[in-house]
């Protein structure tokens, strides 16, 4: 089994701002893509993948015991692959097929074509639906493994992440852990001007959720609410991340139209610079 | 009359009654059946299984969403799960997860669709699932049944748990008559059953209007005309070569279903008629409208879902092929 044991804090900072380049560098290539939504999941995905957190095996994806991460909001992509392909499921080059003809590398991540890829994804609010079925086989095939499910925010907007989380709590899914990254902004502005989700800890803990909240970008405190979040019995648990838009560039920070647009090659170029100091 | 008796047809119970049966034998068999309920188990009658096997049983609830995502993970980990409730709210409420979880990620699971076409009856035409083939259409990889008879709803059931990918079942809220000698049911997915031989028309059914085309076929040889009977219980993948043999051997079609014309089995197979080998054809289904509660037998006739539908729809088509002649 390969696990990272690299709880090196700042060899795990180097990795988010490897995957910070990809998502640049393989978004720019494609012409498009949604770079400011895989931004701000990194830390999340780097402490899940390089902290020691995820149990899996890029030897063997299907391998039973594997811990799932499932990819909830699809449009992060261009975070998923890059992952994937550092943690050893395919070669780094594969990336750079992003979004096009004759490659498996989708847009939104499908089921089945890739090594790693949990679900098919793209319309927001199934995944952790999908993560309540992962448990309930686990218990079925008597296997220990835990499930962790990567939301957005604007995605809990959907009825049928509240039909999950509901059907979570009645099966005391203490083996699931959903991540909210919580950036404030969905395609067209910030929430809490299109369609407030708050109060957002108040709605998980009426649906029988464990909540923990958290700084999304700050390492030690992902890792710490991993490990919290794992000492819960009898419950689900959410981790609010709360994360900025477009995280390690300031330009595409101070500007949420970058939710569905890539960055031009000249923006690429000054946005690079900022990750390599940031 | 009652349906089938014309053709000698042996009456037998509701079809979601022999749903029952079938699931709790495949669950009994094999041991990766987990059966999921949208809260009708008692309606669609998956709550054999719950009976029998309630750590392999969930009742989701009335979330068809959540059920469809939640079936779509049990997938994921090597289990076969059926995910059971009305075709209606499955298609209507979860058609967005059935295409992204069980469709495009061509995962194992089997969707029953019961209370499907309008034979439900008094419910009403919210219940009723008039659309399915319409809409399991527009799901390219999943293969889907529709079963005529206690013998090949058995076998549909099986067939749908063996084989590995996506699959939509039909089912029904009324009975069927046997067509099939019982232990001796002919059922490969994708092959449709010639049930009657016939040389002057094809009357292409499936459902609960196979019943229905093996008594108008009986009236139609007391006319003269032969028609010969299949039962088209697979709607994808379609068996063309059964279609166009029809076609080049018989030289006319007329097509029965239990189901809405536009995007139904009829307009699935003229399009294989109209490529390959054109004949005369006619129709019998739903005209583009809501059906309204009632007795199924009185709504059968209302609608135009009766074998003397069939029959007036075999002799159009049969006097148009003879002045082509």
């Amino acid at each position: 089994m390969y696990q990272a044991n690299g709880k090196d804090i700042n060899q795990l900072k180097e990795i988010a701002k490897q995957l910070r380049l990809d998502i640049l560098q393989i978004t720019t290539e494609a012409g498009s893509g949604h770079p400011s939504s895989s931004f701000s999941s990194v830390e999340i995905c780097t402490a899940l993948y390089f902290g020691g957190i995820l149990r899996f095996d890029p030897k063997n994806p299907d391998w039973p015991e594997r811990d799932r991460f499932i990819m909830s909001k699809g449009h992060a992509a261009p975070l998923l692959y890059p992952v994937l392909a550092r943690a050893g499921y395919f070669p780094l080059d594969m990336i750079h097929k992003l979004r096009q003809v004759d490659s498996p590398v989708q847009g939104h991540p499908i089921y089945g074509l890739m090594p790693g890829v949990e679900a098919t994804s793209g319309s927001l609010g199934q995944g952790l639906s999908l993560g309540v079925g992962h448990i309930l086989g686990g218990r079925i095939n008597d296997k220990d493994y835990r499930v962790y499910v990567l939301m957005g925010d604007g995605e809990c907007q959907a009825g049928q992440v509240w039909e999950a989380a509901m059907s979570a709590a009645h099966f005391k899914t203490d083996k699931l852990t959903a991540i909210i990254d919580y950036n404030k902004y969905q395609e067209m502005g910030p929430l809490s001007r299109e369609m407030a989700i708050e109060p957002l800890v108040e709605k998980w803990k009426a649906f029988g959720w464990h909540v923990i909240e958290i700084d999304g970008h700050d390492i030690p405190s992902i890792l710490q609410a991993f490990e919290d979040a794992k000492q819960v019995s009898g419950k689900p648990q959410v981790i609010i991340a709360n994360t900025i838009k477009g995280k390690g560039v300031s330009f595409v920070e101070a500007d949420y139209t970058f939710h569905g647009r890539a960055l031009t090659e000249n923006q690429a170029i000054l946005a690079r610079e900022e990750i390599l100091c940031g | 009359m009652r349906l089938g008796e014309l053709a000698g047809l042996k009456p037998s119970v509701p079809m979601r009654d022999i749903f029952g049966d079938a699931i709790l034998k495949v669950a009994t068999e094999n041991p990766k059946v987990v059966v999921l309920d949208g809260d009708l188990a008692n309606s669609t009658k998956a709550d054999t299984v719950r009976k029998a096997f309630p750590d392999r049983f969930f009742n989701i609830g009335i979330a068809e969403s959540n059920l469809v995502g939640i079936g779509a993970g049990l997938a994921g980990c090597g289990l076969i799960p059926w995910i059971t409730s009305f075709s209606s709210f499955l298609l209507c409420n979860a058609y967005d997860q059935i295409r992204l979880a069980v469709a495009m990620s061509k995962i194992n699971a089997k969707i029953l669709g019961s209370h499907g076409g309008i034979t439900l009856g008094k419910d009403g035409p919210t219940q009723m699932g008039i659309e399915d083939f319409a809409l399991v259409g527009g799901l390219p990889t999943m293969v889907m049944l529709v079963p005529s008879d206690p013998g090949t709803m058995h076998a549909a059931v099986k067939a749908a748990t063996d084989y590995v990918g996506p699959v939509w079942l039909r089912s029904s809220r009324v009975a069927m008559p046997y067509i099939y000698e019982e232990g001796n049911v002919p059922f490969v997915i994708g092959k449709a059953n010639k049930v009657r031989e016939g040389k002057d028309i094809t009357i292409i059914a499936n459902g609960i209007m196979v019943s229905a085309g093996l008594d108008a076929a009986v009236i139609l040889a007391r006319e003269g005309i032969q028609a010969r009977v299949l039962d088209f219980h697979t709607l994808r993948p379609m068996d063309t070569e059964a279609i166009i043999s029809a076609a080049r051997e018989t030289g006319a079609i007329v097509c029965a279903e239990e189901h809405l014309l536009t995007g139904g089995m009829g307009s699935n197979v003229a399009r294989v008629v109209a490529s390959n080998i054109p004949v005369p054809m006619r129709f019998v289904g739903l005209a583009d409208t809501y059906v309204e509660s009632g007795d199924p037998n009185e709504l059968l006739i209302k609608y135009h879902l009766t074998s003397e539908d069939i029959i007036a729809a075999g002799r159009a088509a049969f006097a148009e092929k003879q002045k082509k002649g």
